[in-house]
């Protein structure tokens, strides 16, 4: 499984991170969070706001911090 | 910050206290302004004008629908309203750092392409809120309205520049999937809203309202002696508001949202009005910087002067806010208004730092249109200010 937090390194992004790493923890994966923090790489995700969180290619929240359980939900998905 | 950034800042500190020669009468006269330009802040500013704008900062980062102005910035938006939107926009998106330069990005490499992501990278911290209300506060209502103005124009301008220069590789652009915020769904209406925004606008306007220059108006003197009971009758009203229309987690996330903005920008208010009053000190005061250089420099309305207040705004870093206590030092200090006009709209837009990250998202040559056209602009801009207000 492939997981990235994309953001510049704002208090909401880093926040997001965590909430992301506790998640995967949680639900005891061994999968590596990527934290994606080139504003260009960003961009090339079609990403109109940060942070975002992205699982397996796929955008799953933008410009929010999601909860952990909505993390969760996400990854539960395409395990 | 990372840990040489802490230790760059203590040895800093530490060199200046080390070798700055504190007992020399002017650096003590320095010191002095420093903190009675600080007292001046916490007197005058902070109370009525900062905090209600904290709040209204607040306001619009939670309860303003971003996504419902995003979708203007997809590839399929109609241009005229993509720049339109672009230009006036920085005023609800901008408010924090997280939004502006990965939406420039986005609109840019996905979106609707140069121009109107040209026209938001400029609006985004040049139309703030906070910043145009403590521009006309501390500097003058005059200021504050050419400021708001000149900013929402230049962003149009701009972005019409960049899209014309470059129209031949706007072509090229990469096409694919853009994803926007989800909409928070309001409950309430855009009236109930725009009601709730309007009290906290006028709590502003009233709390803020400066004693009139001219003693001889019945009606600006009246507003004068009733602004506290008016103040008071709409912080009642706001009390209302909130308790009926508002759910509690939701009012929760509005104060929470407020005290980030002031826990990021008082402090460094705080030091650059420090900083300003130092250097420059208040208006009719010396400090450090001999008034004669200013007025060398940047006083009337010269051609020089408005092109120096320029360059000199667009290459230098100003924290949030800041700009107000150093342009207010230089004012005073014998600056001109045209130049003032300039550096405010050639300063905030830009600084080294972000014309960095502008360089790597566009190319250099981009990069570095953009900045001369900004630069351009706002000479002219001052130069025609200085000569409407001499």
């Amino acid at each position: 499984m492939d997981v990235k937090v994309l953001g510049p390194g704002c208090p909401k992004c880093q926040q997001t991170e965590k909430i992301v790493l506790e998640a995967v923890q949680e639900m005891g994966l061994n999968v590596n969070v990527e934290k994606v923090k080139d504003i260009k790489q960003i961009a090339s995700y079609g990403v109109f706001g940060t942070p975002a969180v992205v699982i397996n290619g796929e955008v799953k929240s933008v410009g929010k911090v999601p909860t952990k359980d909505e993390v969760k939900g996400w990854l539960q998905k395409v395990q | 910050m990372s840990e040489k950034t802490k230790l760059g800042i203590i040895v800093g500190a530490f060199l200046a206290a080390y070798y700055v020669p504190w007992a020399h009468p002017l650096v003590r006269q320095s010191g002095l302004e420093a903190f009675m330009m600080l007292q001046e802040y916490a007197r005058e500013h902070v109370l009525t004008c900062l905090i209600p704008a904290f709040f209204i900062a607040g306001a619009i980062s939670v309860f303003v629908s971003q996504a419902s102005v995003l979708k203007y910035f997809g590839p399929q938006a109609k241009k005229i309203l993509s720049y339109s939107v672009a230009s006036v926009s920085g005023s609800i998106l901008a408010v924090c750092s997280c939004t502006v330069l990965p939406l420039f990005a986005g609109i840019y490499m996905r979106g609707a392409g140069i121009g109107p992501a040209s026209a938001f990278l400029y609006s985004g911290p040049a139309i703030n809120v906070l910043a145009i209300v403590m521009t006309a506060k501390v500097l003058g209502w005059k200021l504050g309205l050419a400021r708001a103005v000149g900013a929402v124009l230049f962003a149009f301008l701009v972005g019409i520049m960049m899209a014309v220069l470059f129209r031949k590789e706007e072509q090229q652009r990469s096409a694919g999937n853009i994803y926007v915020p989800d909409s928070e769904e309001g409950d309430r209406g855009i009236l109930k809203e725009g009601i709730y925004m309007l009290n906290l606008v006028l709590i502003l306007i009233f709390a803020a309202f400066a004693r009139p220059q001219d003693p001889s108006s019945i009606v600006w003197n009246a507003i004068f002696s009733a602004k506290w009971y008016v103040t008071a009758g709409l912080t009642i009203t706001l009390g209302l508001i909130l308790k009926s229309w508002f759910r509690q987690d939701e009012l929760k996330t509005w104060v929470e949202a407020t005290w980030g903005f002031m826990k990021q920008i008082f402090p460094l208010l705080g030091a650059g009005v420090l900083v300003a009053g130092f250097m420059l000190g208040r208006p009719g005061h010396q400090a450090l910087i001999p008034e004669q250089y200013i007025q060398n420099l940047l006083g009337g309305n010269s051609l020089g002067a408005n092109l120096f207040a320029s360059v000199a705004g667009a290459l230098m870093y100003f924290a949030t806010l800041t700009e107000v206590p150093i342009l207010q030092g230089l004012m005073g200090s014998g600056m001109g208004n045209g130049p003032a006009l300039a550096l405010l709209l050639a300063g905030p837009a830009l600084s080294l730092p972000n014309m960095i990250v502008i360089a790597k998202v566009m190319g250099l040559k981009k990069a570095l249109a953009f900045i001369i056209t900004i630069v351009i602009l706002s000479t002219i801009a001052g130069m025609i200010y200085g000569a409407i207000n001499p």
